[in-house]
Protein backbone atom coordinates (compact mmCIF):
# COMPACT_ATOMS: atom_id res chain seq x y z
CA UNK A 1 0.00 0.00 0.00
CA UNK A 2 3.28 2.77 0.69
CA UNK A 3 4.74 1.36 -2.07
CA UNK A 4 1.40 2.31 -4.43
CA UNK A 5 1.41 5.93 -2.06
CA UNK A 6 5.12 6.41 -3.08
CA UNK A 7 4.68 5.45 -6.68
CA UNK A 8 1.16 7.87 -6.73
CA UNK A 9 3.07 10.56 -5.26
CA UNK A 10 6.17 10.21 -7.38
CA UNK A 11 3.58 10.93 -10.28
CA UNK A 12 1.39 13.23 -9.24
CA UNK A 13 4.59 15.51 -9.12
CA UNK A 14 6.79 14.51 -11.74
CA UNK A 15 3.16 15.33 -13.53
CA UNK A 16 2.91 19.18 -13.97
CA UNK A 17 5.36 19.20 -16.96
CA UNK A 18 3.93 16.14 -18.43
CA UNK A 19 -0.28 17.42 -17.74
CA UNK A 20 -0.89 19.41 -21.35
CA UNK A 21 -3.26 17.64 -23.52
CA UNK A 22 -4.96 19.05 -26.51
CA UNK A 23 -8.33 18.56 -24.83
CA UNK A 24 -7.06 19.93 -21.43
CA UNK A 25 -5.73 22.64 -23.17
CA UNK A 26 -9.30 23.28 -25.49
CA UNK A 27 -10.94 23.37 -21.88
CA UNK A 28 -9.20 26.10 -20.59
CA UNK A 29 -9.63 28.30 -23.60
CA UNK A 30 -13.74 27.58 -23.22
CA UNK A 31 -13.38 28.53 -19.60
CA UNK A 32 -11.09 31.68 -20.39
CA UNK A 33 -13.61 32.57 -22.82
CA UNK A 34 -16.92 31.41 -20.33
CA UNK A 35 -15.57 34.12 -18.32
CA UNK A 36 -15.81 37.37 -20.73
CA UNK A 37 -19.57 35.98 -22.34
CA UNK A 38 -22.16 33.91 -19.89
CA UNK A 39 -23.65 32.79 -23.00
CA UNK A 40 -20.44 31.05 -24.59
CA UNK A 41 -21.69 27.78 -26.27
CA UNK A 42 -18.64 26.15 -25.78
CA UNK A 43 -15.97 25.09 -28.86
CA UNK A 44 -16.78 24.85 -32.24
CA UNK A 45 -15.16 22.86 -34.89
CA UNK A 46 -17.29 24.46 -37.82
CA UNK A 47 -15.93 27.91 -36.13
CA UNK A 48 -12.41 26.64 -36.15
CA UNK A 49 -11.86 25.29 -39.27
CA UNK A 50 -13.35 28.66 -40.78
CA UNK A 51 -10.68 30.40 -38.46
CA UNK A 52 -8.27 28.37 -40.48
CA UNK A 53 -9.10 29.33 -43.43
CA UNK A 54 -9.69 33.31 -43.13
CA UNK A 55 -7.48 35.32 -44.81
CA UNK A 56 -8.10 39.18 -44.46
CA UNK A 57 -4.67 39.72 -45.35
CA UNK A 58 -1.51 37.95 -46.95
CA UNK A 59 -1.46 34.42 -45.08
CA UNK A 60 -4.02 31.97 -43.74
CA UNK A 61 -3.19 28.93 -41.28
CA UNK A 62 -3.62 26.81 -44.50
CA UNK A 63 -0.73 29.03 -46.27
CA UNK A 64 2.04 26.85 -44.43
CA UNK A 65 -0.07 23.94 -42.70
CA UNK A 66 -2.28 23.17 -46.22
CA UNK A 67 -5.95 22.84 -46.71
CA UNK A 68 -5.50 19.19 -45.19
CA UNK A 69 -4.27 19.66 -41.28
CA UNK A 70 -3.02 16.27 -40.75
CA UNK A 71 -0.64 16.55 -43.80
CA UNK A 72 3.45 18.03 -43.65
CA UNK A 73 3.25 21.40 -44.12
CA UNK A 74 5.50 23.85 -45.84
CA UNK A 75 6.75 27.64 -44.57
CA UNK A 76 5.44 29.99 -47.17
CA UNK A 77 8.89 31.76 -47.23
CA UNK A 78 11.52 29.97 -46.05
CA UNK A 79 10.69 26.26 -47.43
CA UNK A 80 11.22 24.97 -44.21
CA UNK A 81 8.49 21.34 -43.38
CA UNK A 82 6.42 21.77 -40.76
CA UNK A 83 4.92 18.49 -39.49
CA UNK A 84 1.35 18.17 -39.40
CA UNK A 85 -0.63 20.53 -36.94
CA UNK A 86 -3.64 17.94 -36.05
CA UNK A 87 -2.79 15.60 -32.81
CA UNK A 88 -4.66 13.61 -35.02
CA UNK A 89 -1.59 12.71 -37.35
CA UNK A 90 1.03 14.49 -35.17
CA UNK A 91 0.76 13.78 -31.17
CA UNK A 92 3.43 15.95 -30.27
CA UNK A 93 0.84 18.58 -31.07
CA UNK A 94 -0.89 20.72 -28.32
CA UNK A 95 1.36 19.51 -25.17
CA UNK A 96 2.55 22.14 -23.84
CA UNK A 97 0.90 25.10 -22.97
CA UNK A 98 3.59 27.69 -23.11
CA UNK A 99 4.61 26.52 -26.76
CA UNK A 100 0.81 26.65 -27.68
CA UNK A 101 0.77 30.12 -26.55
CA UNK A 102 3.68 31.33 -28.04
CA UNK A 103 2.76 30.02 -31.48
CA UNK A 104 -1.02 31.64 -31.14
CA UNK A 105 0.70 34.80 -30.43
CA UNK A 106 3.22 34.36 -33.81
CA UNK A 107 0.61 33.31 -35.65
CA UNK A 108 -2.40 35.05 -35.29
CA UNK A 109 -0.07 38.19 -35.84
CA UNK A 110 1.00 37.12 -39.15
CA UNK A 111 -2.55 35.87 -40.02
CA UNK A 112 -4.96 37.81 -38.72
CA UNK A 113 -2.99 40.74 -37.58
CA UNK A 114 -3.97 40.60 -34.22
CA UNK A 115 -4.19 38.16 -30.92
CA UNK A 116 -6.68 35.25 -31.46
CA UNK A 117 -9.50 35.14 -28.46
CA UNK A 118 -9.68 32.35 -25.87
CA UNK A 119 -12.71 31.43 -27.84
CA UNK A 120 -11.16 30.86 -31.21
CA UNK A 121 -8.40 29.32 -29.72
CA UNK A 122 -11.23 26.52 -28.19
CA UNK A 123 -12.39 26.24 -31.44
CA UNK A 124 -9.53 25.79 -33.64
CA UNK A 125 -8.25 23.08 -31.00
CA UNK A 126 -11.58 21.13 -31.32
CA UNK A 127 -11.62 21.63 -35.61
CA UNK A 128 -7.82 19.85 -35.76
CA UNK A 129 -9.03 17.67 -32.96
CA UNK A 130 -12.03 16.51 -35.26
CA UNK A 131 -10.46 16.56 -38.13
CA UNK A 132 -10.15 12.69 -40.22
CA UNK A 133 -6.37 11.69 -41.25
CA UNK A 134 -5.78 11.89 -44.89
CA UNK A 135 -9.76 13.03 -45.53
CA UNK B 1 2.87 2.70 22.16
CA UNK B 2 4.44 2.29 18.50
CA UNK B 3 5.11 -1.53 17.17
CA UNK B 4 7.37 -1.84 14.64
CA UNK B 5 5.43 -2.43 11.82
CA UNK B 6 4.20 1.30 12.73
CA UNK B 7 7.61 2.55 12.67
CA UNK B 8 8.18 0.87 9.34
CA UNK B 9 4.89 2.45 8.00
CA UNK B 10 6.48 5.74 9.71
CA UNK B 11 9.62 5.31 7.96
CA UNK B 12 8.13 5.01 4.49
CA UNK B 13 5.63 7.69 4.79
CA UNK B 14 9.12 10.13 5.54
CA UNK B 15 10.44 7.98 2.21
CA UNK B 16 8.38 8.73 -0.07
CA UNK B 17 7.67 12.09 0.47
CA UNK B 18 11.90 12.13 0.42
CA UNK B 19 11.96 10.77 -3.16
CA UNK B 20 8.70 12.41 -4.57
CA UNK B 21 10.07 15.59 -3.59
CA UNK B 22 13.50 14.61 -5.51
CA UNK B 23 11.92 13.93 -8.21
CA UNK B 24 10.06 16.79 -8.37
CA UNK B 25 12.79 19.01 -7.63
CA UNK B 26 14.64 17.70 -10.74
CA UNK B 27 11.80 17.67 -13.46
CA UNK B 28 10.08 20.85 -12.18
CA UNK B 29 12.40 23.44 -10.79
CA UNK B 30 15.50 23.43 -12.88
CA UNK B 31 15.91 26.75 -13.09
CA UNK B 32 14.56 28.01 -17.31
CA UNK B 33 17.77 29.35 -18.56
CA UNK B 34 19.71 26.13 -17.75
CA UNK B 35 17.20 23.69 -19.10
CA UNK B 36 16.39 26.42 -22.06
CA UNK B 37 20.08 26.53 -23.03
CA UNK B 38 21.20 23.76 -25.19
CA UNK B 39 18.03 23.32 -27.37
CA UNK B 40 16.82 26.97 -27.18
CA UNK B 41 18.49 28.33 -30.46
CA UNK B 42 18.11 24.89 -32.67
CA UNK B 43 14.69 24.39 -31.37
CA UNK B 44 13.09 28.44 -31.95
CA UNK B 45 15.18 29.48 -34.91
CA UNK B 46 15.40 25.76 -36.47
CA UNK B 47 11.23 25.52 -36.32
CA UNK B 48 11.11 27.92 -39.61
CA UNK B 49 14.43 27.56 -41.18
CA UNK B 50 17.95 26.54 -41.10
CA UNK B 51 19.67 26.93 -37.75
CA UNK B 52 22.29 28.99 -39.57
CA UNK B 53 25.56 28.63 -37.36
CA UNK B 54 26.72 31.72 -34.81
CA UNK B 55 29.56 32.32 -36.88
CA UNK B 56 27.17 33.50 -40.38
CA UNK B 57 26.79 37.36 -38.57
CA UNK B 58 28.19 39.03 -36.55
CA UNK B 59 27.17 39.18 -32.36
CA UNK B 60 26.34 42.87 -32.94
CA UNK B 61 24.15 41.83 -36.06
CA UNK B 62 22.53 38.90 -33.96
CA UNK B 63 21.70 41.45 -31.13
CA UNK B 64 19.69 43.55 -33.90
CA UNK B 65 17.80 39.94 -34.80
CA UNK B 66 17.17 38.95 -31.44
CA UNK B 67 15.71 42.65 -30.49
CA UNK B 68 13.93 42.84 -33.61
CA UNK B 69 11.91 38.93 -33.30
CA UNK B 70 8.34 40.41 -33.00
CA UNK B 71 9.12 41.60 -36.53
CA UNK B 72 11.40 39.54 -37.95
CA UNK B 73 11.43 39.56 -42.12
CA UNK B 74 8.07 40.13 -41.90
CA UNK B 75 6.55 37.47 -39.01
CA UNK B 76 6.08 37.73 -35.48
CA UNK B 77 8.84 35.71 -34.16
CA UNK B 78 8.73 37.01 -30.61
CA UNK B 79 10.17 35.06 -27.43
CA UNK B 80 9.61 35.28 -24.31
CA UNK B 81 12.85 36.86 -21.94
CA UNK B 82 14.31 34.22 -20.27
CA UNK B 83 14.45 32.16 -24.06
CA UNK B 84 15.73 35.44 -25.75
CA UNK B 85 18.41 35.70 -22.88
CA UNK B 86 19.59 32.13 -23.39
CA UNK B 87 19.52 32.48 -27.27
CA UNK B 88 21.96 35.72 -26.75
CA UNK B 89 24.37 33.87 -24.73
CA UNK B 90 24.50 30.88 -27.38
CA UNK B 91 24.82 33.58 -30.10
CA UNK B 92 28.01 35.58 -27.58
CA UNK B 93 25.53 38.74 -27.58
CA UNK B 94 24.98 40.33 -24.49
CA UNK B 95 21.64 39.71 -23.34
CA UNK B 96 20.85 43.02 -21.99
CA UNK B 97 21.47 44.37 -25.47
CA UNK B 98 19.74 41.92 -27.12
CA UNK B 99 16.65 43.07 -25.45
CA UNK B 100 17.14 46.56 -26.05
CA UNK B 101 14.56 47.84 -28.41
CA UNK B 102 15.35 49.27 -31.71
CA UNK B 103 14.46 50.49 -35.20
CA UNK B 104 17.00 49.16 -37.12
CA UNK B 105 16.67 46.71 -39.68
CA UNK B 106 17.86 42.67 -39.02
CA UNK B 107 20.36 42.04 -40.95
CA UNK B 108 20.67 39.42 -43.59
CA UNK B 109 22.81 37.04 -43.88
CA UNK B 110 22.18 36.48 -47.69
CA UNK B 111 23.25 40.43 -47.97
CA UNK B 112 26.70 39.77 -46.00
CA UNK B 113 29.95 40.19 -48.67
CA UNK B 114 30.93 36.71 -48.15
CA UNK B 115 27.91 35.37 -49.12
CA UNK B 116 27.58 37.07 -51.90
CA UNK B 117 31.04 36.68 -52.94
CA UNK B 118 30.61 32.60 -52.06
CA UNK B 119 27.42 32.32 -54.24
CA UNK B 120 28.36 34.89 -57.28
CA UNK B 121 27.94 31.71 -59.73
CA UNK B 122 24.95 31.30 -57.85
CA UNK B 123 21.80 32.88 -60.41
CA UNK B 124 18.55 34.34 -58.86
CA UNK B 125 16.76 32.05 -61.05
CA UNK B 126 18.58 29.03 -59.44
CA UNK B 127 17.73 30.61 -56.01
CA UNK B 128 14.12 30.92 -56.89
CA UNK B 129 13.93 27.57 -58.42
CA UNK B 130 11.08 25.65 -56.81
CA UNK B 131 13.29 22.88 -55.43
CA UNK B 132 15.17 25.79 -53.53
CA UNK B 133 12.79 28.88 -53.09
CA UNK B 134 14.64 30.93 -51.65
CA UNK B 135 18.40 31.85 -50.74
CA UNK B 136 17.38 31.24 -46.94
CA UNK B 137 17.05 27.35 -47.79
CA UNK B 138 20.11 26.25 -47.09
CA UNK B 139 20.26 22.96 -47.02
CA UNK B 140 18.73 22.82 -50.58
CA UNK B 141 21.99 22.52 -51.44
CA UNK B 142 24.10 22.02 -48.27
CA UNK B 143 23.08 18.48 -46.60
CA UNK B 144 24.75 19.42 -43.36
CA UNK B 145 23.47 23.02 -43.05
CA UNK B 146 21.63 21.61 -40.14
CA UNK B 147 24.59 20.69 -38.31
CA UNK B 148 26.41 23.43 -39.57
CA UNK B 149 28.44 22.30 -42.52
CA UNK B 150 28.54 24.15 -45.66
CA UNK B 151 32.25 22.63 -46.92
CA UNK B 152 31.91 23.18 -51.14
CA UNK B 153 32.74 19.39 -52.14
CA UNK B 154 29.65 18.59 -50.25
CA UNK B 155 27.28 20.80 -52.56
CA UNK B 156 24.07 19.31 -54.57
CA UNK B 157 22.38 21.90 -56.58
CA UNK B 158 19.03 20.31 -57.04
CA UNK B 159 18.00 20.70 -60.85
Amino acid sequence: MFRKALIAATVLLAAPTLADTPESLMRGYAEQARTTSASYAGPSPAAGRRLFHQQPRDWSCATCHTDQPTATGRHAITGKAISPLSPVANPERFRDAAKVEKWFKRNCSDTLGRLCTPAEKADLISFLLGVKEGA
Amino acid sequence: MRTRSGIRRIDWIVWSLAAAFLVHAAVAAVPPTQAAEPTAYAEECGACHTAYPARLLRPADWAVVLASLDRHFGVDASLDATTRAAMARQLGVDPAVASAATTKAAPRITQQGWFREEHDEISAQQFRSPAVGSAANCSACHAGADRGQFDEQSVRIPR
